[in-house]
């Protein structure tokens, strides 16, 4: 167990389902607040799963085990509780608003973190927003458009980073940033999120590829199988599943590694 | 009362959830009978054309079934015998605030009419029960020879143009609310706007309902003339009471030649109200009609503005949002009936059902063989938000001949979890994301309404949601 529990995103022997379905199976993780890890595994592993479990998703049940944020417990909180205590999770496949222009919505996120009766300065919130925009190579066109309608892939990814960086979380989980990106969005994005790298952020970032962590280079490694973490390494450990697979890892660490699917 | 030590505690929730007491000089009663129509005609002063109009509408609403072969079986609940028909303290509107009674003047007050009447409008005529109790146009429009008056007051003093075009876009036998507002109407607006006069800033009326077990019946006329244009926008509100109110208006529009009307309605009655409306426009040659409709509240409401456009050219538009709470049923639609060559007509509808509510669409497009180059376009989207409410959509489309155009499309779509807790990821709780999503529904209409009607909008469609979630 980390000693800097205290300012970590911390996950403690986690078990959940769907239904009745096991999903995660005694999971434990710690990052610190200040560091990057990466969560690589097979597909079916339940890495997105972790994440929706950690954001208070409603289709999944906690059975045991706890998540900490700052030493905090955030179980049984809603969803949004959680993150305005400042957990932030880009989607793998984030949702269309039809309507609901990204600058209104970020907007609105960015009210409902302050205190009943204040308001946010309009002139501040666009200055902010533009610049950020600017950092992420985000068109200024975008702020008019519908959040992720009609948007490719790359700028449904722009879009979350986007809010990430307006938004700025202390721990922030990315579900398979990487997914439906060209090489060119790949860049940028990645970018982008180690722009917001430092010291006050401790980042999660989920992946099937060792491809991403080409460009957002972790301090960690994890590799996830059957609900659990069953090994952890540097760096090195992601090229190293790039070029053996899983298989190796799953039968020397995994439990019922060979029975995977 | 001790609504008015804490009036602010009580806007919060429902800005016209509330009602003083009042004392009514005048007051016909409960129940129909010829001698009440004798009655309204008599306090009112009518000349006998119009004795006679109200008594043949009376004999038509008789002789009229209810519509529930095709409407809803809730407007048997209906008891005609029970409504009281006319109220009043006084039959002439007052030209300054200062002179409305107070017991009146602290209503409209804290409904905020006097105010938006000095920020942004040309005129207002603010109807409390069955008569206007003020009635102003700013001097400069009136300088231009506009007209805005009572209904009562224009059928008296203007009777040449008045009597040209009442009862003659809607006549009174058009269906069993028309007759019943024929015999028995009071208050309501007569426009009228001389050829080439574009007014500025919208008239605007507003009517509010303060009695219980009371029918409001009022009649608007607008004739905006050759080149003219005009936005007039209305408002209403009634307090919650146990029993049933009736609010059955008839309005009618007509644009000459090249006139422009737009006609808002932001209407928020309380659940109570059986709103049971008839609007249609006429459009001459060239001339544009266009219905701009918001309908929040109400126990039924059952709407369809329509444009006849009789002229070559002639547009006709119906904008319309609709949300029905729960235990609620907007029943609200359009109705296009193309008469000449190269007339454009579009629908947009939008309506949201919440908890057992039901959104109903009916629309009616008529193109006959004879005509050339008419376009309809129509749009009607419905967003159910919880599994039990309900939508049911009814376009009658007749387009004949050839060289016209019809397009019609239609949606159903629900929030879904998913986009909910997208949103909550983000911060906001389950009610804002909910809201944030129907005024995203909304908003490409919202934005054509007039900046002061459309952050009501909001409000009103975020108080909805409150309720409606958790």
């Amino acid at each position: 167990m980390s000693a800097h529990s205290s300012s970590s995103l911390s996950i403690r022997d986690l078990h959940a389902s769907i239904g009745d379905k096991p999903i995660l199976k005694g999971l434990t993780l710690d990052i610190p607040k200040g560091e990057v890890h990466a969560i690589m595994g097979k597909n079916g592993a339940g890495k997105s799963t972790l994440a929706k479990i950690m954001a208070g998703h409603p289709d999944y049940t906690v059975t045991s085990g706890d998540v900490l944020l700052d030493g905090e417990s955030i179980l049984g909180l809603e969803p949004d509780v959680r993150a305005r205590l400042g957990l932030f999770l880009a989607f793998q496949y984030p949702m269309e608003i039809p309507g609901v222009t990204i600058a209104n919505f970020i907007r609105a996120a960015l009210q409902a973190r302050l205190p009943e009766g204040e308001e946010l300065e309009a002139t501040d919130y666009y200055a902010k927003l533009y610049a950020k925009m600017d950092a992420l190579s985000v068109p200024r066109n975008f702020t008019s458009r519908s959040v992720n309608e009609g948007f490719s892939g790359g700028e449904k990814k722009r879009c979350e980073i986007l809010q990430m960086a307006m938004l700025e979380p202390s721990y922030a989980v990315l579900d398979e940033t990487d997914s439906g990106l060209d090489i060119d969005a790949l860049k940028i994005v990645s970018a982008g999120v180690n722009a917001l790298r430092g010291p006050n952020i401790g980042m999660l970032v989920i992946t099937h590829y060792q491809r991403l962590l080409d460009y957002i280079v972790p301090d960690k490694v994890h590799v996830m199988s059957e609900g659990r973490i069953i090994h952890s390494g540097d760096k090195d450990l992601a090229l190293k599943l790039e070029a053996q697979g899983y298989d190796w890892v799953e039968k020397e660490f995994g439990e019922s590694g060979t029975k995977a699917a | 009362m001790s609504t008015e030590t804490k009036p602010d505690i009580d806007i919060d929730r429902s800005v016209g959830d509330f009602r003083y007491e009042m004392d009514y000089a005048f007051d016909a009663g409960v129940g129909l009978t010829e001698a009440t129509i004798d009655y309204i005609s008599d306090v009112k002063g009518d000349p006998d054309w119009v004795r006679a109009f109200r008594k043949e509408g009376y004999r038509k609403f008789l002789e009229k079934p209810m519509p529930t072969h095709w409407a809803t079986k809730d407007l048997e609940s209906i008891v005609f015998e029970n409504i009281r028909y006319y109220l009043s303290q006084g039959q002439i509107p007052k030209r300054t605030w200062d002179e409305v009674p107070d017991d009146i003047k602290r209503t409209f007050e804290r409904l905020g009419i006097p105010e938006q009447e000095r920020k942004f409008l040309s005129g207002v005529e603010a109807q409390f029960d069955s008569e206007a109790a003020y009635s102003n146009i700013k001097a400069a429009v009136g300088e231009q020879g506009v007209i805005f008056v009572g209904s009562s007051e224009g059928l008296k003093e203007h009777p040449e143009i008045f009597k040209k075009w009442f009862g003659k876009v809607i006549p009174s036998g058009d269906n069993k609310f028309s007759a019943l507002n024929s015999a028995v109407f009071s208050g309501g607006s007569f426009i009228y706007v001389p050829p080439g006069v574009k007014v500025k800033h919208p008239l605007q009326a507003y009517f509010r309902i303060n009695a219980q077990n009371f029918g409001q019946f009022e009649r608007t006329l607008i004739i905006v003339d050759e080149g003219a244009e005009l936005t007039y926008m209305e408002g209403c509100t009634a307090p919650k009471f146990e029993t049933a109110t009736l609010h059955s208006a008839v309005v009618e529009l007509v644009a000459m030649k090249g006139a422009k009307i737009q006609y808002i309605t932001v209407q928020n009655w309380s659940s109570n109200v059986f709103n049971l409306v008839t609007k249609r426009g006429i459009a001459h040659e060239d001339a544009e009609v266009k219905w701009i409709d918001c309908n929040i509240g109400s126990r039924l409401t059952m709407k369809y503005p329509g444009v006849v456009m009789k002229g070559k050219g002639a547009r006709g538009e119906v904008v319309s949002i609709a949300l029905a709470g729960d235990g609620q049923h907007q029943d609200t639609g359009a109705k296009m009936i193309h008469a000449a060559d190269n007339t454009t007509s579009n629908i947009i509808s939008k309506s949201i059902s919440l908890g057992t509510g039901r959104s109903t669409y009916r629309g009616m497009v008529h193109v006959p063989k004879h005509l050339k180059g008419c376009k309809n376009n129509t749009e009607c989207d419905a967003l159910l938000i919880n599994t039990n409410s309900r939508t049911d959509t009814y376009p009658a489309i007749s387009v004949r001949g050839q060289g016209n155009a019809v397009q019609h499309e239609a949606s159903v779509s629900q929030i879904s979890s998913e986009q909910i807790f997208y949103m909550q990821q983000r911060g906001l709780s389950e009610a804002a994301a909910m809201s944030l999503a129907v005024n995203g529904f909304v908003n490409d209409l919202v934005q054509q309404f007039p900046m002061e009607y459309s952050v009501e909008l909001k409000r009103l469609i975020d108080l909805e949601m409150e309720g409606s979630v958790g």
